[in-house]
């Protein structure tokens, strides 16, 4: 089965997305979180490659990004880790999360081909919009990997074009900003959803601000499903090595709220 | 292709901020060209800024290096204190157009802060700025001198709070609140347009500089040299002189403790391709391509990139980059205060420092130009402290 096609089944009903970062604090607890998240209910898994500079990132995600820089993780260590994911048994479709600095460092060509063959199916570029995909849409179509286009507030004329293009899942931006917990989403998702629909019937995943029961419940009713980060990303941080526990917990109960 | 100087540049950044900065574009390409925009700028540019700076013939220093007759374009003599102005001043007037009310912007040294937040209230803009934490304590006075001109100052702690980081946070800034605020981009560095919008409007320096010389010497001098950060006031001194084959272009960045050792903020030297900040072209990274923390005695070359034009310029062997250490730059600092009684701001003192060496090897029936981007004043403390003498900032 394509990635394309293992992502579309992951939609089947309301899917759940569970972010953390990879190696925070460490990669063999990023190995047990991705297994909580899936035992948990979540139907993919993104894990973020620590940047340096993430400029779209909020405080939370930002210090995960430094403590797992500092425990020493690479671009390399995540392809592993998702390698190990695989030999554990974890069948959901699995995304890596990156800026493009550290793949392009990378070579492009060598990691798409090496991402595919390590088990990942959807790569996801803050940085990268519509206008750059053209350098990298015919690698990853070769690799068999999806790379995944992002939807924002203020797209408007761009949803269309964007859509058009997109594989694997679209995500979209629920909130102008960074990522991080909100208390209120006010964009007009449904109507950025019927858009999309015109063009696409790619599912579409809403992110950004998602912390509660009460978010899911409202965001998946407008879109396919729900990205859910820097509320996981809280746990772990104030958790460390040991959040398995509430991780479970947090997120049966979010995976719970899908309408 | 658009935005792109040879395989530098594009627009490598979120897609909230896509069509903000397409209509960017759209608003400055359709006022570029507008005499009653251009106008308006020069107006100020003239009444309020000062301009035309002056090339100053530096007899003093010629006669001491015994080479090249050495001219220096005076972009310290600016209202301001630096040539962040030109730049400020043209996107100040884009804001009025698009109908923002709030401009934002990173500043390093302080000189783009309080250039930005000068034109904010000149214009009657709301005004904040990011300075990276450890700046604002390097750089205690243009701190107090922005909240004089009434701009919001947001120490930023993120990463190595330095210039870096102060970008990161006003683009986050500007991701969250994009309707009523602009950018004001303080470099010919970011996603496009802003390298070719910020170069438009520093190049007012070298063409008035090429029509100086010509007057002065009636003919192209032999060689144009300018510190090189992001590269605004390098770009804007070499931009008129592209096309003049013969006139070398040479710009000097921060060495720090030298390109042999990790602190350094020399990317031509030290750096590799890559993407960041928006855009392609080459930074201080480390071997998976995380940026690289960098040092230099300048905060305002304290960044680990270069404009994506000066990357393409050195990949078409058009202009050449040398690195210049801090102790270097402190002598060039020193020397020009003492020579011909005009104290450098330390970035601009690369350049001289790099002019010290070349100089002498240059025919006396040619010309130097040295682009000396602001003054001085501003680091006076910190070269006090670098030389063993502890003050406090005055």
């Amino acid at each position: 089965m394509s990635s394309a096609d293992r992502i579309r089944e992951a939609f089947t009903s309301k899917a759940f997305i569970g972010f953390v970062t990879g190696g925070d604090p460490t990669l063999e607890d990023t190995r047990r979180y991705v297994r909580v998240l899936v035992d948990a209910g979540a139907s993919l898994v993104e894990i973020g490659v620590p940047f340096s500079d993430p400029i779209a990132e909020g405080p939370t995600i930002q210090a995960a990004s430094a403590r797992a820089l500092s425990s020493g993780t690479t671009l390399e260590d995540l392809l592993t880790l998702i390698q190990t994911l695989r030999h554990d048994g974890i069948t959901v479709p699995l995304a890596l999360m990156t800026y493009l600095n550290p793949v392009h460092h990378y070579g492009y060509e060598a990691f798409f081909t090496k991402a595919a063959k390590m088990g990942v199916d959807a790569v996801i570029i803050p940085d990268l919009p519509f206008e750059e995909h053209g350098e990298l849409c015919q690698i990853t179509r070769e690799a068999g990997v999806c790379l995944i286009s992002m939807i924002a507030p203020t797209s408007a004329d761009r949803v269309r074009r964007i859509a058009q293009d997109a594989t694997g899942f679209i995500y979209l931006v629920s909130s102008m900003g960074v990522t991080g917990v909100r208390t209120e989403i006010n964009t007009d998702i449904s109507s950025i959803v019927a858009e999309i629909r015109r063009v696409s019937d790619v599912p579409v995943a809403v992110g950004f601000g998602i912390s509660t029961p009460d978010q899911v419940a409202a965001m998946s009713a407008q879109a396919d499903g729900v990205i859910v980060g820097s509320a996981i990303v809280n746990l772990i941080s104030a958790h460390g090595s040991h959040a398995d526990e509430v991780l479970k917990e947090y997120v049966t109960q979010m995976v719970n709220a899908l309408s | 292709m658009i935005g792109r100087f040879g395989i530098h540049g594009g627009q490598y950044i979120p897609e909230t901020l896509m069509n903000e900065l397409h209509t960017l574009e759209e608003t400055y390409l359709s006022l570029k060209d507008d005499p009653e925009f251009l106008a308006e700028l020069d107006g100020l540019l003239r009444d309020y800024a000062g301009r035309p700076s002056g090339l100053y013939f530096a007899k003093k220093m010629t006669k001491d290096l015994g080479g090249a007759k050495v001219y220096l374009k005076r972009e310290d003599l600016n209202h301001t204190g630096s040539h962040k102005i030109n730049n400020v001043l043209g996107q100040a007037l884009l804001t009025k157009r698009m109908g923002k009310t709030r401009v934002i912007a990173e500043t390093g040294a302080g000189q783009h802060g309080v250039a930005t937040a000068t034109a904010a209230a000149l214009l009657g803009l709301e005004c904040e700025i990011f300075m990276g934490k450890e700046d604002t304590e390097r750089q205690a006075l243009n701190v107090y001198r922005m909240e004089l001109l009434g701009a919001t100052v947001h120490p930023v702690t993120s990463g190595t709070q330095t210039l870096k980081d102060a970008v990161n946070d006003t683009m986050r800034e500007w991701t969250r609140r994009v309707s009523d605020t602009h950018y004001v981009l303080g470099s010919v560095m970011g996603p496009h347009p802003f390298p070719t919008i910020v170069r438009d409007f520093q190049s007012v320096i070298g063409r008035e500089a090429r029509a100086q010389i010509l007057e002065l010497e009636g003919k192209l001098p032999a060689a144009v040299l300018a510190c090189v950060g992001g590269g605004s006031n390098a770009i804007g001194i070499f931009h008129r002189f592209i096309e003049d084959a013969g006139v070398q272009l040479i710009g000097c960045e921060a060495a720090g403790v030298g390109i042999d050792t990790a602190r350094t903020a020399a990317t031509i030297a030290t750096g590799t391709l890559g993407v960041f900040h928006g855009m392609k072209s080459y930074f201080c990274q480390d071997e998976v391509g995380q940026i690289a923390p960098v040092h230099s005695i300048s905060a305002g070359l304290d960044y680990p990139g270069i404009g994506p034009e000066h990357a393409w310029l050195h990949d078409t062997g058009r202009a050449r980059y040398v690195p210049v250490t801090d102790d270097d730059a402190v002598e060039g600092f020193e020397y020009l205060s003492r020579m011909e009684g005009i104290i450098p701001a330390i970035e601009s003192a690369h350049a001289v420092a790099h002019a010290l060496e070349l100089v002498p090897s240059v025919s006396p029936d040619d010309s130097v130009i040295i682009c000396l981007s602001g003054r001085g004043d501003k680091d006076v403390a910190a070269i006090a402290r670098h030389r063993g003498k502890e003050m406090m900032e005055s």
